[in-house]
């Protein structure tokens, strides 16, 4: 065979690969959104909203983009079987439920702290849900809004229990290790001064090291926010001999947010989680949501959507927090499932346990 | 006998080298029989998260075990993993002969691995092509970001770095400006800066509805950093090229072209394999960088997997750190003993 030869079918080979390569696709990519369904994705259908709304967008993406945490046990973290879970991520699959009736169709954007504002500013993800405290700056002039809150989070101490100190008023004159530049170290003054009682600080650059300080005794307590403080001590050498205080000394109520200026999307995750909570209030459960559709209490019905048209109200159809609560169960159940007392986190309900049951879970009805 | 007289000469020949032989085997002897108890004797080998909270004694394997899919291939579709694999193996036995200098066909490989075989990836790795579903990018991640990330920076770089090179050393005002003013530009500019840009900054620019893969805007911020660096260490070998080479092919009437690829770049690049796999390896390890985009490369994924609540055990951190480190210093490694190989082949150091 002479060289013409040779590159002349490499020439046609190339050809058609080029062919191939410009060729459009056979249908809908798979994302996130559609690892766990067979076959192509179904046109999403229902009311059409006016251009240039979020739900628009989405619609017309096919799935949604949220933010959430790069890992961030119990909150968003990637497992072991390649899937993100996590009380945030649950709420993303929760708003993708609502607004397709199928919770698989999100696609997570993971973010740092430093970039997630920017990413929900430029319009990267429609829904930030990332363990952010809702604040009155973010609120406002970074204009933002808040859904509400998902979490009621706090900064709390860990100690070692051979130390025999049982709450934080035991503090006094202890030796406190913690993160630098970070809201802690000022609430930690704040509460101290407000007691009248010592400490000194010893602070690290990052969370790691300041953990670790911990664990080899350098001080005698260490300070994040009780989520973290759960999560953390799951790492330390023998994470039994260490206690979680229960006083919490600062606000940190987390909860997802979306760009300002747009009402109907923020109805649309606002209300989502409202009737995630609501399912929990009622006693609607992943297991019993369809069984509860048939129930006689109006409340329920309104939420289920056997009765009245709220869905219509916020640009979906009248099942939507069905769906919602098929795909990912109720309030309690994403907890339990997360976070919750059997996880290996084990953070007790505390504050987001329901209003009724001496927490601070509540919200408004479906009417 | 003789290895006492060989004791003797080598490490005990007096009293300062004595003592620094026995300073170096009690390094040894606190250093290894603890980190082989930890890495092998006392490890947890079999189990789950809650057999590593009982034994905390060594490293958690189990760890590295269950997730080892996704330290290979992120969140990549298992039904789809084939193409990964068919990708991989098609990679390698493009490049097996490639670095063989005995192989045959030179050219004909060249043209397979820098032409064909990344328009083969391409489709194989993001498909959504005839026949094949299309796999998303936000689904990649581990092993397989860092290779497509150092890969992609390591074929664009190279031609472009010499391009680069050759601009800045041009006789012509407008094109030596032009590459000036490319090379001093991105390497003036960190590359998490880049990436962050490119990844945060650009949707801000674009119109609404516009937006681009955010691999590939990593991907062509790295290319265009790396191909900086490349370009001034081209230039260094460029440099060492005496002035009689250039005048000699201009007297024989060979053309710039005939007489850079003929003449110069052979010797030039000879020079400078040292500096070139040095950007390689560089760029290898910087591909940790696109996790602050979001891109969970290698590193990343560990980290990432790490924040499993059912995995965050007391040894977990140091054994996927640990398991991290061992890929990269095998792929850092082989890149430098190829390249020391490559030096001896070709004698650039002429030692005749």
């Amino acid at each position: 065979m002479n060289n013409r030869l040779v590159a002349f079918l490499v020439g046609i080979v190339i050809g058609a690969a080029a062919l191939y390569f410009f060729l459009p696709g056979p249908g809908a990519p798979i994302t996130a959104a559609t690892v766990n369904t067979t076959g192509p994705a179904a046109k999403p259908a229902g009311p059409t909203a006016a251009a240039g709304s979020t739900l628009a967008t989405v619609r017309a993406r096919g799935y949604l983009q949220c933010g959430v945490s790069q890992g961030l046990p119990g909150f968003s973290n990637p497992n072991d079987k390649g899937e993100w879970s996590g009380i945030d991520v649950d709420f993303c699959k929760a708003v993708a439920a609502a607004v397709f009736g199928d919770a698989t169709k999100v696609k997570y954007r993971p973010l740092s702290a430093k970039d997630r504002f920017t990413a929900l500013q430029s319009g990267e993800i429609d829904l930030l849900s990332r363990n952010t405290t809702w604040s009155m700056s973010r609120d406002t002039s970074l204009g933002f809004d808040f859904a509400g809150v998902i979490y009621y989070d706090g900064q709390g101490f860990l100690v070692k229990k051979s130390t025999g100190i049982t709450s934080a008023a035991q503090l006094d004159g202890a030796t406190i290790c913690t993160q630098t530049g970070t809201t802690t170290e000022l609430n930690m003054a704040d509460y101290f001064r407000g007691q009248g009682m010592t400490y000194k600080v010893l602070a690290f650059e990052k969370n790691e090291e300041s953990l670790s300080a911990y664990d080899e005794g350098r001080c005698d307590a260490y300070t994040t926010d009780a989520s973290g403080l759960h999560a953390q001590k799951l790492i330390l050498k023998t994470p039994d001999e260490h206690l979680v205080l229960p006083e919490i000394i600062s606000k940190e109520p987390l909860g997802p947010l979306m760009r300002q200026g747009d009402a109907q999307w923020a109805d649309i995750v606002r209300w989502t989680l409202f009737a995630l909570i609501n399912a929990e209030d009622l006693g609607v459960t992943q297991g019993n949501v369809e069984l509860m559709r048939t129930s006689q209490s109006p409340d329920i019905r309104r939420l289920l959507g056997a009765e009245g048209a709220y869905g219509e109200a916020i640009g979906l159809k009248a099942e939507w927090a069905a769906d919602v609560i098929r795909a990912v169960g109720n309030y309690g159940e994403i907890y339990n499932r997360t976070v919750g007392p059997d996880t290996p986190l084990g953070i007790p309900r505390g504050l987001n346990a329901l209003w009724k049951n001496g927490g601070l879970m509540y919200a408004p009805p479906i009417r | 006998m003789q290895s006492v007289k060989w004791l003797r000469k080598n490490l005990f020949s007096d009293v300062w080298n004595s003592a620094l032989t026995l300073f170096a085997l009690w390094v040894i002897y606190i250093s290894v029989p603890p980190l082989l108890d930890w890495a092998i004797f006392k490890a947890v080998w079999e189990g789950n998260g809650n057999t590593c909270r009982e034994i905390t004694s060594g490293a958690c394997w189990p760890f590295v075990k269950a997730n080892l899919g996704q330290f290979i291939y992120g969140r990549y579709p298992e039904s789809e993993l084939w193409r990964v694999n068919l990708t991989f193996v098609l990679g390698v036995a493009g490049l097996i002969p490639m670095l063989m200098p005995s192989a045959p066909a030179k050219k004909w490989n060249l043209i397979y691995l820098v032409v064909a075989y990344p328009l083969i990836a391409i489709v194989l790795l993001a498909g959504d092509r005839p026949g094949l579903v299309g796999v998303d990018t936000s689904l990649w991640g581990g092993l397989l970001v860092t290779l497509v990330v150092a890969v992609t920076g390591i074929v664009v770089s190279l031609p472009l770095g010499i391009l680069l090179a050759l601009g800045r050393r041009s006789d012509m005002p407008a094109i030596r400006m032009l590459s000036i003013a490319f090379i001093e530009f991105w390497r003036g500019v960190p590359l998490v800066t880049v990436l962050f840009m490119a990844s945060v900054m650009l949707p801000l620019f674009l119109p609404e509805g516009v937006s681009f893969d955010n691999l590939l805007r990593c991907l062509i911020g790295v290319a265009l950093f790396s191909s900086a660096y490349m370009a001034e260490v081209v230039r260094g070998g460029l440099q060492a090229i005496p002035r009689g080479q250039y005048e000699a092919a201009r007297a024989v009437g060979m053309s710039y072209w005939q007489t850079m690829g003929l003449i110069i770049l052979p010797q030039a690049l000879r020079h400078v394999i040292p500096g070139i796999v040095n950007t390689f390896i560089g760029l290898f390890k910087d591909t940790t960088l696109v996790l602050i985009v979001g891109i969970f490369d290698l590193l990343g994924q560990v980290r990432a997997q790490l924040s499993d609540p059912n995995w965050a055990v007391p040894e977990g951190a140091t054994t996927g750190y640990v398991f991290a480190a061992l890929v990269f210093w095998v792929f850092c490694f082989g890149m430098s003993r190829y390249s020391v190989f490559m030096e001896r082949r070709l004698n650039t150091d002429h030692r005749n």
